[in-house]
């Protein structure tokens, strides 16, 4: 195996000081640093709220499972595990095309020895990459060698990154002592029914004990598995997420009751994810004209569901070789072919550095939202409105509108600012075929906002915006967006309130079931 | 006979490899393909033939008609 010697070329050692690291990562994400010295204060409640210390300490930098944490960490996934043990009616094994984002996708398998490769060599170029992850294309489990197998090779050479994966949960309950061994902290586990009348129509088979078992069957073995599943994991003290696809007329109301199953076993986070389907996806939901959810029946669900346990909002349903922070893609920059050239220096140390410059700036951040909060306290109102925000990372308003391949999704009341979800708007791969006006597709994306808020917006689609009564604010450019938030929100009260302007609810939204292009 | 694999069909998912009782499954040029000389169709194994039962695309492992029917030992 050529896996040694590709390990053993991996040079440890202290490249560069923590400050130039800094600056480097800084200027990718175009905002410059603002230097000081770093100290450590991960005691604090930044972005706590109602979670316990030792579930806190575990979700603090983990991008997937804490929706605070997502702003200043990267995680990244390798596809080490092809096999799949289930058919899925919204998963088509056979498409892969380089500029698609969804989950089942990659450009290329990795070999156990090379995924290792690869997240030394990401963590070195991206110190906020805190994360590995296995999530297929397959079924990681379904691939329980070359998974466990990249977990033991990290672990080894760098054991500050945590590693989680996420299973259909088939195979789950003969794995949970093996993720309890190497250490794997978070599991996500895809429930999309707890009820195989319903499930009949989601699963077209499964394969299990040497058999291709299908209809009511197959579901019936799935939920079985996938509970038990749950409640081992639970049992056995590692952190629980598990996923749902909203699949409109055939799980969309029944997930109300997945919700209440899961958390009854001990599950600590749900997403509920819209259904991505299209007819080029050669999916069977996508050609037999299934649509899915709308910004507005996603929302209304989530919200439903709010009041059992925490909701994830913040999923961006990545490809399973996705790198970077939620929402941006750098795996173009980490292909094998690329890899194995690079010189990887894995620093621990500088990772640190900047790991402690980002707490730094985390508790900032809560501190102004707190003092801003505070100004809204004795104002009682009904008012509640969506925002779209232009942001690169760090909790800020900081991208240009038409930079923009999302839109952060806030919703505003005198109880605050609530981060409810995210719309991208990226440009739609079409397998070729003709593109959208862009912002056509921001407004429809943006549709239930009352304002979008940018770095910066030229006066053309300003204009467009306006007329589709979505106000453009430019104002707060480089805020914290929470802050500014609260800020625009008190004073469009003040404004309704004095007669200035009428509050008008917006309608609902899209969407995008397209791919994004991830260059 | 025994059992191939239909490149243009195969994803090299990787799943059929592992189940197939006879180790006669292998990857060649990204794709997977079968040795025909050691397929036995499960026979003896299996009440059906693993890597068309695991394979996520239909009609991908199938029926290679040039290879007279497998019979088991005795």
């Amino acid at each position: 195996m050529a896996s040694h010697s590709e390990l053993n070329s991996i040079a440890v050692e202290v490249a560069k000081p923590p400050e130039a690291i800094m600056q480097e990562i800084a200027e990718h994400k175009g905002c410059g640093t603002s230097g000081g010295s770093g100290k450590a204060s991960c005691g604090s409640a930044a972005g706590q709220g109602d979670l316990s210390p030792e579930i806190w300490e575990k979700v603090k930098n983990h991008p997937c499972y804490s929706e605070e944490a997502h702003h200043h960490y990267a995680r990244m996934h390798v596809a080490v595990a092809p096999a799949c043990n289930i058919q899925c009616n919204y998963c088509n094994r056979k498409y892969d095309c380089a500029n698609e984002s969804r989950p089942g996708v990659v450009s290329e398998k990795l070999t156990p020895e090379q995924a290792a490769k690869k997240v030394l060599a990401v963590a070195s170029t991206i110190p906020q990459m805190t994360v590995l992850g296995i999530a297929g294309p397959g079924d990681p489990l379904a691939n329980p060698e070359k998974t466990f197998k990249t977990f033991e090779l990290i672990s080894q050479t760098a054991p500050d990154i945590k590693l989680c994966l996420s299973t259909n949960g088939l195979a789950l309950p003969d794995h949970v002592e093996t993720i309890k061994k190497f250490n794997v902290d978070h599991v996500t586990i895809t429930i999309n029914m707890v009820d195989p009348e319903i499930g009949q129509h989601i699963y077209p088979w499964i394969f299990w004990e040497h058999k291709r078992i299908t209809g009511i069957e197959a579901a019936r073995i799935i939920t079985e598995r996938q509970l038990l599943g749950l409640e081992m994991l639970t049992a056995a003290g590692v952190l629980c997420k598990v996923n749902s696809v909203m699949i409109p007329g055939v799980n969309d109301k029944h997930l109300v009751e997945v919700n209440r199953a899961v958390k009854s076993r001990g599950a600590f986070l749900h997403n509920i994810m819209p259904l991505i389907s299209a007819p080029e996806h050669g999916t069977v939901f996508g050609l037999n004209g299934q649509r899915g959810p709308t910004a507005q029946e996603l929302k209304a669900l989530q919200d439903s569901c709010e009041g059992e346990m925490n909701m994830m909002r913040h999923c961006r349903q990545c490809r399973a070789d996705a790198v970077g922070l939620l929402g941006e893609d750098r795996s173009a920059e980490f292909t094998t072919e690329k890899i194995m050239e690079m010189d990887v220096k894995y620093d621990s140390a500088s990772r640190q550095a900047y790991q402690i410059k980002v707490e730094q700036e985390r508790q900032e951040k809560v501190a102004a939202k707190q003092e801003e909060l505070a100004e809204l306290a004795g104002e009682h109102s009904d008012i509640k409105v969506l925002v779209a925000v232009a942001t690169k990372g760090s909790g800020r308003i900081n991208e240009h509108f038409g930079h923009a391949k999302e839109f952060q999704i806030y919703e505003l009341s005198t109880a605050g600012a609530k981060f409810v979800g995210h719309r991208r708007v990226d440009l739609y791969c079409q397998g070729g075929f003709g593109e959208e006006d862009s912002l056509d597709t921001i407004i429809r994306a943006i549709n239930d906002c009352t304002a979008v808020f940018v770095a910066k917006i030229g006066g053309c689609p300003k204009d467009t915006l306006k007329a589709a009564g979505i106000e453009p604010v430019d104002s707060y450019a480089h805020e914290f967006i929470e802050q500014s938030a609260i800020q625009y929100f008190k004073a469009y009260l003040d404004k309704v309130k004095s007669g200035e302007i009428v509050h008008v609810e917006r309608g609902d939204a899209d969407i995008r079931q397209g791919a994004f292009v991830a260059a | 006979m025994a059992f191939k694999i239909i490149s243009a069909s195969c994803t090299a998912c990787s799943a059929c490899e592992p189940e197939c009782p006879n180790n006669a499954i292998r990857e060649k040029d990204g794709t997977f393909i079968i040795k025909p000389e050691k397929c036995t169709e499960c026979i003896g194994y299996f009440d059906d033939p693993q890597c068309v039962a695991v394979c996520p695309v239909e009609n991908t492992c199938v029926i290679d008609n040039s290879y007279p029917r497998y019979q088991a030992a005795g």
